[in-house]
This record gives C-alpha cells, structure tokens and sequence, in this order.
C-alpha cells in the first residue's frame, strides 16, 4: 500500500488530535501499522494544535511528517498555511471552509472545503464539529467505510461522553455525505 | 489481547506495573509527565507512589525501596536525570535493582521539552562518582519501550544494578498499537535486602560506603567483574542485513526509524545502505557493529545530538571502516532527505 501521511490541524480546542486518533484507532483495527504523533509543548501554548499519523502495511518508518503529506485536514487558515507546502502533489486536503478562505490559486492537489461549523450550529452543538470533519476526512480514504468511522466513535468516544455519541455520530454522518 | 492505541509515556507506565512494579517515585517534568500521571492513577493499588519534592528525593526513594526489596522505578526527562545521577551512582554503589526511565529533550542545561538524544554519554558514562555501570537500553517505539521496561527489570533484579531506559520525547508522546505483556515477571529472591526480617539472625545492610581500601577496592573487582558479565551476556542490536549495502547508517531510538525511511529514498536513487540499530547502549554492541560494517564505504552515524554515541561508533570500528556523523539538535529532527543528502556527499556528489 502508498503510504498515509495525514495532518490534522487547527486551534486548540477544535478537536484536530481527536480526529488524528480515530483515524489511527481505524488502521490499527485493520492491522495495520500506524502511528500518531501530536504536537506538544509550547506548540499547543500559541493556540495551534495538530497531530501526525502514518499508516503502513507493516512497519511505519517515520512517526513525524516532514513532507508528502498525503491527507491534510485543515481547521484553521494557519492551519493550510503551514502545512501547504509540506504536502504532495497529489494531496486530498479537507479544509474547514469557514474559516480557511484563501487557498493560493495554483494549487494542484484535490480540495474538499465543507464548512464544519455549519454542520455543527445545524444540530446545536458547535463540539461535534471535528466528527463532522473526521467523516469528511475518512471519505478520501478507501480503504476505511463509514461503519468503521461510526464503530471507532463509538468505542473512542462511546464510554466518555455517551449523551454525546449519537450527536458525534450524526455529526460524522453528515461530514461524510457531504459534498465538497 | 488485542493491540491498544497508547502514548508510549502511558504505555511505559503500564508495563512497568505489568512487570511487577510496586513503588514508583517521579517528580512531573515534559514530556513524561503522562507516565508519572499514569502511576499516580494505578500504582496505589499495587504498591507505593510517591510525587517526591524533587528529582533527587525521587531517587533516593527508589534507593530506600530497592534496598527493601521492592521493584522500584522513577523516570523523568533530561534536567531531572542530571539531577539523580547521585543516587544512581549510590544505587550501584550498594547493589541496588532500579529502573530508571528517561525521555530525553533538548539541553544543555533546561533547554528545550522537544526530542532530542543529547543525552546519550549522560546515560552511558553517567553523571555519578566512581566506577560504575548503568545498563542503558534504547527503543525505537512504543511497543519496544514496554518491553523494554519489563527486561529493565529483570536485568536490574539479575544483576543487582541500576538500568535506564533512555527513550526520546517521541517516543514518550506519540501513540501506537500497542500489546503489553501481562505475565507475571518472576521474582527473583532478594536475601540481601534490608526488608525488616528478624528471623535471619542477622541485619541485612545495604550500603555503598566502604572505608577499609582493601575492602572498597575488593568491591569495585567484584563489579568490574559483573560489568564483563553484562558485556559478555547483554549486548543486543538490530541490523537491517543487505549484502549490497555499500554505506551502514548507525542509530537508536526514533532517528533509527528516520534512517528506515532515508533508507528506501537511497533505493531509489540506486544507492544500497543498511541499518545497525544498538539496542543497548550499554553494554555497546561494539564487536557486532565493527563487523557488520566490514566492506562498507563509510558509516554514518545519525543522532539527534552533536555527537556522542558517534564516539562509541569509531571505537567499535578502531579505524577499519571511515565513520561520518550527521546530527540535529534542540528538538529539530532530521528528515529522511537529509540523511539522503549526506551519504550523497561523503559518496562524492552522486
């Protein structure tokens, strides 16, 4: 398999390492190596937060990604700003669209903007809109399904906020079917 | 069981009290505060946690548990193990299991809460006064540090001896699938320890003074003799064999994963390397390394240091094959194109 290099990024508090997780909880179900790697530090202390996760078939070389990013999900537009450059050619960038505004103009790779806010304010829980972007997310990575995204919610997020589960859930579902 | 998704600082934590540990004293610093953290939730019910007030009570608290015969552990990260190196060296003064973690960061001095490997000579040659040893092992992940952990403490039991597990800031915070190894640990018997039993007839002391010469130079013999014991049974490493190989990259921890993937770049380009992985720091794996670069054009040591386990690299190899270094510092990590790039430059700019 090509190997995933994903970043999830945005301010803190937006849920980007949650995210980053689930999908890792996913690879790591299917039998595949992974790694998650997030930022720490003073790095969280400056507002961003964002994490790196690598998935292989059998080994992951490298936990930390310094270029090739193949998936970047982007909460924030300092977010796209730095991790742009870092990316593939062929990159799937989900970006929240919201608050992301300016991609520049020659870039090649595909975008999927959705505005997760949105899909958040629409059920009355603005916490739910990092599901919402993990269901965008997951949907430009075959080899996952959309059971499995709900099957990892539940069981990352099922026991530690079950009142929440069914609004994370519908949340992911709505990012999952929507169209870019 | 199945694999669990787990920081390697939560993880560590986990196969400690797996491997039978039941007393743990840690003083928070990052980034390996989740493991103290992780002992403070689940150490209560097996046996002793303390948040002690410094690094240095820490380590005299694993002294006075180890010299009772407890599993005794402390981890902490760069700054705080300068400060234990006292206690590390009473400890294997007075023959005393302990297991130490370490997850290293950017110094000298507080320097930065970023990876870094700056730390390599701290461990090996140690901070501590006189003559002694510290078996230092070295993971590369996260299911390699709990295992490690839990050899940490059969080494340190089997051996009478302090053994640092000297994970990077990586390591300690990232996550991975993860299986922890939940069978007992056998005890080993502790007749020497100072465990409050009077039916021996005798006082158990455990000490590290010794003020007859005769005596104290009868002791550093009897551990001298022990270190050649370690050499001669523990030396363990990894090597990525490939007989095309022209260039040997040597490297622990995370950057030996970094190099993996420099590694496959090199393929591509047509330039063959290979990887030699110490996975004890000490004893060094000194002889298995000098032959597995036999033949090679050069090794390149890659370290998140200045260098220092580079050292170790050239008094394995005693001038036989020419060893180049390639370092970053502070918490800045190599990326897999630059390793890439400096086996190109030594190779004369192919």
């Amino acid at each position: 398999m090509k190997t995933i290099k994903c970043v999830s990024a945005g301010f803190g508090g937006q849920g980007v390492l949650t995210v980053g997780q689930l999908i890792a909880i996913l690879a790591m179900d299917k039998d595949l190596a992974v790694s998650w790697m997030p930022s720490y530090g003073p790095e969280m202390r400056g507002g961003t937060a964002n994490c790196h996760v690598v998935i292989d078939a059998k080994e992951v070389s490298s936990p930390l990604i310094a270029e090739g990013i193949t998936h970047l999900l982007a909460m924030n537009q300092p977010a796209l700003d730095k991790f742009l450059p870092r990316c593939a050619e062929d990159v799937v960038i989900v970006t929240n669209a919201s608050l992301v505004k300016n991609v520049p103009s020659d870039f090649k790779g595909s975008l999927i903007p959705i505005d997760f806010n949105q899909i958040a304010q629409d059920l009355n829980e603005l916490k739910v809109a990092n599901m919402a972007a993990f269901g965008a997310l997951l949907r430009t990575m075959p080899m996952f399904s959309r059971e499995d995204g709900i099957e990892a919610i539940i069981k990352k997020l099922g026991k530690k906020n079950e009142s929440l589960t069914e609004l994370n859930i519908k949340a992911f579902e709505m990012g999952y079917a929507k169209e870019a | 069981m199945s694999k669990v998704l787990m920081k390697g600082n939560e993880a560590i934590a986990q196969a400690a009290i797996a491997a039978g540990c039941n007393a743990f004293f840690g003083y928070p610093i990052t980034p390996q505060n989740e493991l103290i953290e992780y002992m403070s939730k689940y150490m209560p019910d097996k046996g002793a946690f303390v948040q002690a007030e410094s690094e240095l009570a820490a380590i005299n608290m694993v002294y006075g548990a180890a010299a009772a015969g407890a599993r005794a552990m402390t981890s902490s990260s760069s700054p705080g193990l300068a400060l234990k190196q006292e206690g590390i060296s009473y400890c294997a003064g007075a023959e005393l299991p302990a297991v130490i973690v370490s997850v290293s960061r950017g110094g000298p001095g507080l320097g930065g809460i970023l990876p870094a490997q700056g730390d390599y000579n701290q461990a090996t040659r140690g901070g501590g006064n006189g003559d002694y040893k510290v078996i230092v092992l070295a993971p590369n992940g996260v299911q390699e540090a709990t295992e490690m952990v839990r050899k940490a403490f059969y080494l340190a039991d089997t051996y009478r001896n302090p053994v640092i597990v000297l994970a990077d800031g990586v390591i300690g915070q990232m996550m991975e699938p993860v299986e922890i190894n939940t069978e007992a640990l056998p005890l080993i018997a502790k007749p020497w320890a100072s465990d409050g039993n009077l039916s021996r007839g005798h006082r158990n002391v455990v000490n590290s003074l010794f003020l007859n010469p005769v005596e104290l130079e009868k002791h550093n013999q009897d551990l001298r003799a022990k270190y050649d014991l370690i050499e001669e049974k523990e030396v363990d490493y990894e090597l990525s064999h490939d007989e095309n190989a022209e260039v040997m990259f040597v490297a622990y921890g995370t950057p030996s994963r970094i190099v993996k993937a420099a590694i496959e770049n090199l393929k591509a380009e047509g330039i063959n390397a290979c990887l030699f992985r110490p996975k004890t720091l000490y004893p060094f794996p000194y002889e298995a390394l000098k032959k597995a670069a036999q033949g090679k054009k050069f090794v390149l040591c890659a370290e998140l240091s200045m260098g220092q386990m580079i050292q170790d690299v050239r008094l394995s190899l005693e001038g036989s094959v020419p060893a180049h270094f390639y370092g970053r510092a502070g918490g800045m990590v190599f990326e897999p194109k630059e390793l890439v790039n400096a086996v190109k430059d030594h190779l004369g700019g192919r």
